[in-house]
C-alpha cells in the first residue's frame, strides 16, 4: 500500500517529467525552427541570385549578344560571340584531353593496380590531393609550365586547355573509378573464363557497362570547367578580343573571363547588363549540361 | 589413309605451335595495355611534381631578393608600390585570407549542418529529392556569378539598404557572406553522407531508450558522424582558403591587418589573380611575388588537405 508520502512523491515525479518534456518540446521547437530557416534560407540564396541576374541579364540578351563582339568602350553595341566560341574550344580541347587520361587511369586504378603496391597507393592519395588543390595554384602551373618555358605556347587555346584538363582531371578519375568498381566481377569473371584476355574483358565488358557512369562524370567536370576564372586569368585570357579563336595557337577569351572583366570594369552600370546576359548564357548551358548529367544517370541507372 | 593422318598431325602441329605463341603475343599486348594505362596514371602524379616545381623554382628567385624572414614576418604587403614603400610582409594577406574565410565559415558551417541534419533525419524521402538538387546547384554555380551577386547585389541592396550598415562597395563582411553560400553546399553535402552512413541500429536504440527525435539527431548521429562532419568543415574550409573571384570581385584589394569587415580585405589567391590581370612582365618581382604567395597557399591547402583524408579514412574505418 502506498503511504501518502509516496503518492505525494509520485505526484511530484510525474509533475517533473511532464515539465521536462514540454521543456524538450519547446527545445524541439526552436530546433526545427532553426533547421527549416537554414533550409529556407540556402533555398532562398539560390532563388535570389537566379532571379537577380535574370531581372538584370534577360533583357540583354539578344541576336546583337550573339552575334557582336565585346567592347569595353561600346555597351550599347558589344557582344559576347568570342567568348561563347573560346568557352566551346576550351570544351572540346578539356574534353579530348581529359577523358583518355581519366577513364585510362580509373581503368588503371581499379582493374591493374595492386593496392598493397606503395606508388599505387602513392597515386590514390595524390588524387584526393589534387582534387583539393585552388585552382588558382592550376592556373599557376598553366602559366609556369605551358605559357611560359618548358612548354612555352604562349597565352593560347591549348594552354587554357591543358589546365583546365588538369584541373578536373581528379573529378573524373574519381568518378569513373565509382562506375567502374559498380560493374560486377561475374561479367569479368565470364568474360575471362571463357578465354578473353584481361584487358579484352576490360575493353569489351566493363568499359560498355561502365560508360553512362563515366559519361556523367565526364559533364560534370566539364561543367566545373566551363564556369573556371581563375586559371584562365594566370594563363592570360585576353580582355575582350574581338576576334573569335582559329585554333589551338590562337589567343582568346571565354565566358567566366568576360563576365569578370565586364563586372570590374571602369564603367560598370553600363556594362552590368552585359555581364548578366553572359551569366545567363553560361547558366543556361551548365544547367543543360546537368540535366543531360541527371537524365544518363537516372536512364542508364543498372541495377546487376 | 596416311597422307590425311599426317595432315592431321601437321595441322595439331600448328595448333600447339600457335597455342604456344598465342599467349606470348597475347600477354605482351596485354602489358603494352596495362603500360599505357599506368602512364596515364601517372600523369597525375607529374602534375604534383609539375606544380611544386613550378612554384618553387620561382620562389627561389624571390628569396634572392626579399629575405624569408621580411617575407614571412613582415606585416606590410605592398608589393606593387614604388621604391621604400614596397614591402614585402605576407602577413595581411594571410589574415585577409583566413579572416574572409572566417566570416564564409560562420554562415556555412551552421546553414550546412543544419541542412545536413535535415536532409539526413527529418526529411522525407520525396522532400529530400527536391532539397538535394537544389543545394547540388548551388554547388554548380561558377565562382563568378558568386561574385557577381556580391558586388552588385548582397553588399548594395541587402547590406547597405536592407540592413543599413554604412559600408564601402569592397568589404569583408559582403564577400564573405557570399563566399559562405559557395561553400554551404560542400559542407551539407559531405556532413549528410557521414550522418546517413551512421547505422540504423544506432538511432533504434536511442528511440527505444525514449529519445526524441531533436535528441536522436543531436545526442547520437552527429557525434557518431563527427569525424566525418569534421572532415567536411575541413574540406569547407580549404575551399574557402583556395577561392579566388568572389574576393577578387568584392573582397577589395588592399592586404589588411584588420578586424572591421566594412573594410575591404585581399586574400592570397585574389592577389594572385589581381596581379595576374595586369601586366607582371616575367622576372620582375611582381611576377615572382605570384609563385611566393602560390607556394604559401598551396602548403596551407595541403596541410587542411591531409587533415581531411585522415579523417575522412579513420571514420570510414568505423562504420564500414
Amino acid at each position: 500500500m502506498a503511504t501518502g508520502a509516496q503518492i505525494a512523491q509520485r505526484a511530484t515525479q510525474r509533475a517533473r517529467l511532464e515539465e521536462g518534456h514540454a521543456q524538450g518540446r519547446t527545445t524541439s521547437a526552436v530546433f526545427n525552427g532553426l533547421m527549416y530557416g537554414a533550409v529556407a534560407i540556402s533555398v532562398l540564396a539560390l532563388a535570389v541570385l537566379l532571379y537577380e541576374v535574370i531581372k538584370d541579364g534577360a533583357s540583354a540578351v539578344d541576336p546583337q549578344f550573339f552575334q557582336n563582339q565585346p567592347s569595353k568602350v561600346r555597351p550599347e553595341t558589344a557582344g559576347a560571340q568570342s567568348a561563347i566560341y573560346g568557352t566551346l574550344w576550351l570544351m572540346a580541347i578539356t574534353a579530348a584531353i581529359v577523358i583518355p587520361l581519366g577513364v585510362a587511369t580509373a581503368l588503371y586504378l581499379e582493374e591493374y593496380a595492386d593496392r598493397t603496391r606503395w606508388w599505387n597507393r602513392m597515386i590514390e592519395v595524390n588524387i584526393q590531393n589534387l582534387a583539393a588543390v585552388p585552382s588558382v595554384v592550376y592556373g599557376i602551373l598553366g602559366l609556369a609550365f605551358f605559357v611560359r618555358a618548358p612548354l612555352d605556347l604562349g597565352s593560347v587555346l591549348l594552354a587554357g586547355g591543358m589546365t583546365l584538363a588538369l584541373l578536373v582531371l581528379p573529378v573524373v578519375i574519381i568518378v569513373s573509378r565509382e562506375a567502374i568498381r559498380a560493374v560486377p566481377p561475374s561479367i569479368r569473371e565470364g568474360s575471362l573464363a571463357l578465354g578473353a584476355t584481361q584487358w579484352q574483358t576490360i575493353a569489351r565488358q566493363v568499359l560498355p557497362a561502365s560508360i553512362p557512369g563515366i559519361a556523367t562524370g565526364v559533364i560534370l567536370a566539364l561543367s566545373r570547367a566551363i564556369g573556371e576564372t581563375a586559371p584562365l586569368l594566370l594563363i592570360g585570357a585576353a580582355a575582350s578580343p574581338r576576334f573569335n579563336p582559329e585554333g589551338l595557337d590562337s589567343a582568346f577569351t571565354a565566358l567566366p573571363v568576360q563576365i569578370l572583366t565586364w563586372t570590374t570594369d571602369a564603367d560598370q552600370e553600363s556594362f552590368l547588363p552585359l555581364a548578366a546576359a553572359a551569366i545567363l548564357v553560361l547558366m543556361a548551358v551548365l544547367l543543360a549540361m546537368n540535366s543531360v548529367a541527371i537524365f544518363l544517370r537516372n536512364r542508364y541507372e543498372q541495377k546487376w | 589413309m596416311a597422307e590425311p593422318l599426317a595432315n592431321a598431325a601437321s595441322s595439331s602441329d600448328g595448333v600447339r605451335a600457335a597455342l604456344a605463341r598465342t599467349p606470348t603475343v597475347r600477354s605482351r599486348y596485354e602489358s603494352v595495355v596495362k603500360g599505357l594505362l599506368f602512364a596515364a596514371a601517372a600523369v597525375s602524379v607529374l602534375t604534383t611534381i609539375a606544380i611544386v616545381y613550378s612554384l618553387f623554382r620561382e620562389t627561389v628567385n624571390f628569396f634572392d631578393e626579399v629575405p624569408i624572414g621580411d617575407y614571412l614576418f613582415g606585416d606590410k604587403w605592398t608589393p606593387l608600390l614604388n621604391g621604400d614603400q614596397q614591402s614585402f610582409g605576407v602577413l595581411p594577406l594571410i589574415w585577409g585570407t583566413l579572416y574572409l574565410s572566417l566570416i564564409g565559415l560562420a554562415v556555412a558551417v551552421p546553414l550546412g549542418l543544419l541542412c545536413a541534419i535535415y536532409l539526413s533525419e527529418y526529411a522525407s524521402p520525396r522532400v529530400r529529392k527536391t532539397i538535394k538538387p537544389v543545394l547540388e546547384l548551388l554547388a554548380g554555380v561558377p565562382t563568378i556569378v558568386f561574385g557577381f551577386f556580391a558586388l552588385t547585389f548582397f553588399t548594395p541592396e541587402v547590406l547597405r539598404g536592407l540592413v543599413g550598415l554604412d559600408i564601402g562597395t569592397f568589404n569583408a563582411l559582403g564577400a564573405g557572406i557570399v563566399l559562405g553560400f559557395l561553400v554551404l553546399p560542400t559542407i551539407a553535402s559531405v556532413a549528410e553522407d557521414a550522418m546517413t552512413a551512421v547505422p540504423r541500429a544506432l538511432r533504434e536504440g536511442a528511440f527505444g531508450l525514449g529519445a526524441n527525435k531533436r535528441q536522436v539527431a543531436l545526442r547520437v548521429v552527429f557525434p557518431a558522424a563527427l569525424s566525418g562532419i569534421v572532415a567536411a568543415l575541413v574540406l569547407g574550409a580549404s575551399r574557402a582558403i583556395g577561392e579566388t573571384v568572389i574576393i577578387l570581385v568584392a573582397g577589395g584589394t588592399v592586404a589588411r591587418l584588420s578586424v572591421d569587415p566594412t573594410e575591404g580585405f585581399q586574400s592570397m589567391a585574389a592577389y594572385i589573380a589581381f596581379v595576374s590581370r595586369g601586366e607582371a612582365s616575367t622576372g620582375s618581382i611582381e611576377y615572382l611575388t605570384l609563385f611566393a604567395v602560390g607556394l604559401t597557399l598551396f602548403v596551407m591547402t595541403l596541410v587542411l588537405n591531409i587533415v581531411s583524408i585522415r579523417l575522412v579514412n579513420k571514420y570510414r574505418q568505423v562504420y564500414d
